[in-house]
């Protein structure tokens, strides 16, 4: 298998379109605006010296549904083979819409929206109590934040100052029917998690070296838990998906997927 | 039964090389968890009125290798958080421990969002979830020991009280097996949690009138303790199940399924609460005998049953 110190959000894009073609499969557009935080995330940001070290940063995946884009990634990083990548959505295999924790680099199965902060806080509670430098990431979907058991955890993270807790919401401003202002209005979002005593960062989810070093400058030793709060653009580098509602659950024709990855293969992302 | 769990707690705690046990509570256990609380301070976490949180949180602790207990009252800790339970431990295999106090109609007058009446038939449908309910503190503080190194979650429903104990049980416990309290040919009565009480005495109020009935005490919903069950539906005709829970999915629902899968004759029927909440309140006692769960009430139905033909005694208690 081929390893990558640093993870191109390109190909991360190349491959969710061409796996989610080859599958017939959706949650595209979710997957394009993640690509960006995900490669960041996976270029240096989490210590991960191999998926099962005990001693790792944990990362939860709590918006699951952009979990092609995870397993790009941990093909691009070598943790997974072509031929565990191509098996997407194929019957036995491990590679789901969803991440399941069977899939070594998975440390929680997700997929029920609103949950996975609450593991991310376990596990850095868990961390604190070990008296271990570990972290926890969890990127949530901005929609996601409509789940009320958001807002539980958000509040003891903050009352326990769990330095070591960073959530990235991917603020793409859409969720499955609708756009988020008119669906559920979250703004003023950083505003909102401050409120709850996170320290907030806003951020473009698209400049990799911008969220590097974002990611980079928290202070996860003490202070608040943290919040990056990351301006996306869904279905991002695809033209004729960003912004469209329809790309959230939408599979491509084969037409659809050439014009795509053409795009994206030209895109400067 | 919190005063007991708590006691356990804390000697698992002290008996432990390297500490894993973490105590959460949904800030419920005022005077009751302090033993732990105060022992361990670092190790006790009140999370407030958040019972999602509770539990995911216990998830990503237990990830950690950390065996967490959470605790409120049984509705609040199996029903508010079933998902996270289903997708946290169950669907992780970790060992957390869902502790919810307050079976049946422990809460009284609390009223029904205080009654936990279907948190057995929910939990014990969900694969590798051990779940126990224990008949008194005794066998409570025993479960807690012999489940101390389970890899997998177990929800635990305990009895608000210490008293009474259940006469002849002694702490026995043992995962996945029945206990048999007693042995009679007439008629099989099957228990779960506290109720079993007044099981008890319903069998010492019928053997006055000359039945004579085994009980049995079903403290594992799951794994269920098939065999043994198999063994006690074989020897008799009629068989009772009693339960503070919905007829449905408990442990009467347990019984039929052994019952019918092994296609045994033996007749069950389901004591337990067949209606809806319907705003009169009470005490526990009050809610036994409106839901024919008191020892007077279970006599009444032992006896109306083996009347019937089919119980193999009809004639000779339909003279009386």
């Amino acid at each position: 298998m081929r390893k990558a110190s640093s993870v191109d959000p390109r190909r991360v894009r190349e491959l969710v379109l061409e796996r989610s073609w080859k599958a017939h499969v959706g949650h595209i557009g979710c997957s394009l605006s993640v690509a960006d935080i995900l490669a960041a995330l996976y270029s240096g940001v989490l210590r991960v010296p191999r998926p099962k070290d005990p001693d790792r940063d944990r990362f939860i995946l709590s918006k699951g549904h952009a979990a092609l884009a995870l397993y790009a990634v941990f093909h691009l990083k070598g943790w997974i083979s072509r031929k565990t990548l191509d098996s997407y959505c194929r019957d036995g295999s491990l590679l789901g819409v969803h991440p399941e924790r069977a899939l070594a680099g998975v440390d929680f199965s997700t997929g029920s929206l609103g949950q996975g902060l609450s593991y991310g806080a376990g596990a850095a509670l868990a961390a604190r109590l070990q008296r271990s430098g570990r972290r926890a990431y969890v990127l949530l979907s901005d929609a996601e934040c409509d789940e009320g058991a958001v807002w539980e955890t958000a509040m003891f993270a903050a009352h326990h100052r769990l330095a070591n807790l960073v959530a990235i919401v991917d603020l793409n401003g859409q969720q499955a029917m609708g756009y988020t202002k008119d669906v559920l209005d979250l703004s003023p979002l950083a505003q909102r998690w401050r409120a709850f005593g996170w320290e907030a960062v806003e951020v473009d989810g698209h400049d990799a070296p911008r969220l590097t070093r974002a990611l980079a400058r928290l202070d996860t030793r003490s202070g608040p838990p943290h919040v990056l709060i990351a301006r996306t653009v869904f279905g991002k580098g695809v033209p004729y998906m960003e912004g469209q509602i329809k790309w959230h659950y939408w599979p491509m024709s084969e037409d659809e997927y050439e014009e795509a990855l053409r795009a994206v293969r030209s895109g400067g992302a | 039964m919190r005063k007991a769990f708590v006691q356990a707690l804390v000697e698992l705690a002290l008996a432990e090389r390297h500490p894993r046990i973490l105590l959460l509570t949904g800030d419920l256990g005022y005077t009751v968890l302090e033993p732990f609380a105060e022992t361990y301070p670092d190790r006790f976490f009140n999370v407030g009125v958040a019972e999602q949180n509770l539990v995911g949180l216990a998830t990503g602790l237990a990830e950690a290798g950390f065996i967490p207990f959470v605790y409120s009252i049984a509705t609040f800790a199996s029903l508010r958080p079933y998902e996270f339970i289903r997708n946290g431990p169950v669907l992780h295999r970790l060992p957390v421990r869902v502790v919810g106090v307050g079976e049946g109609f422990g809460y009284g007058c609390a009223g029904p969002t205080h009654h936990a009446l279907e948190d057995l038939g929910v939990t014990r449908i969900q694969p590798g979830l051990t779940v126990i309910a224990p008949a008194d503190a005794q066998q409570a503080r025993a479960a807690i020991h012999a489940t101390k190194d389970l890899p997998g979650p177990v929800y635990f429903r305990l009895g608000k009280d210490e008293k009474p104990l259940v006469p002849g049980l002694e702490g026995r416990f043992e995962l996945g097996r029945a206990v048999c309290l007693r042995e009679g040919q007439d008629l099989l009565l099957i228990a779960a949690g506290s109720v079993a009480r007044e099981v008890v005495a319903a069998a010492d109020m019928l053997s006055a009138r000359g039945v004579r009935s085994s009980v049995l005490l079903v403290s594992t919903l799951n794994p269920p303790p098939v065999e043994d069950l198999k063994a006690a539906l074989a020897g008799h005709r009629v068989a009772l199940t009693v339960e503070a829970h919905y007829v449905v999915g408990g442990l009467g629902s347990l019984v039929c399924e052994v019952a019918a899968e092994n296609g045994l004759s033996c007749r069950v029927v389901r004591c337990g609460v067949w209606s809806a909440p319907d705003g009169a309140s009470g005490s526990q006692d009050y809610y036994y005998r409106r839901h024919g769960l008191s020892r007077g009430a279970i006599m009444e139905a032992a006896l109306r049953e083996l009347r019937k033909p089919s119980s193999g005694r009809g004639k000779r208690l339909g003279r009386r």
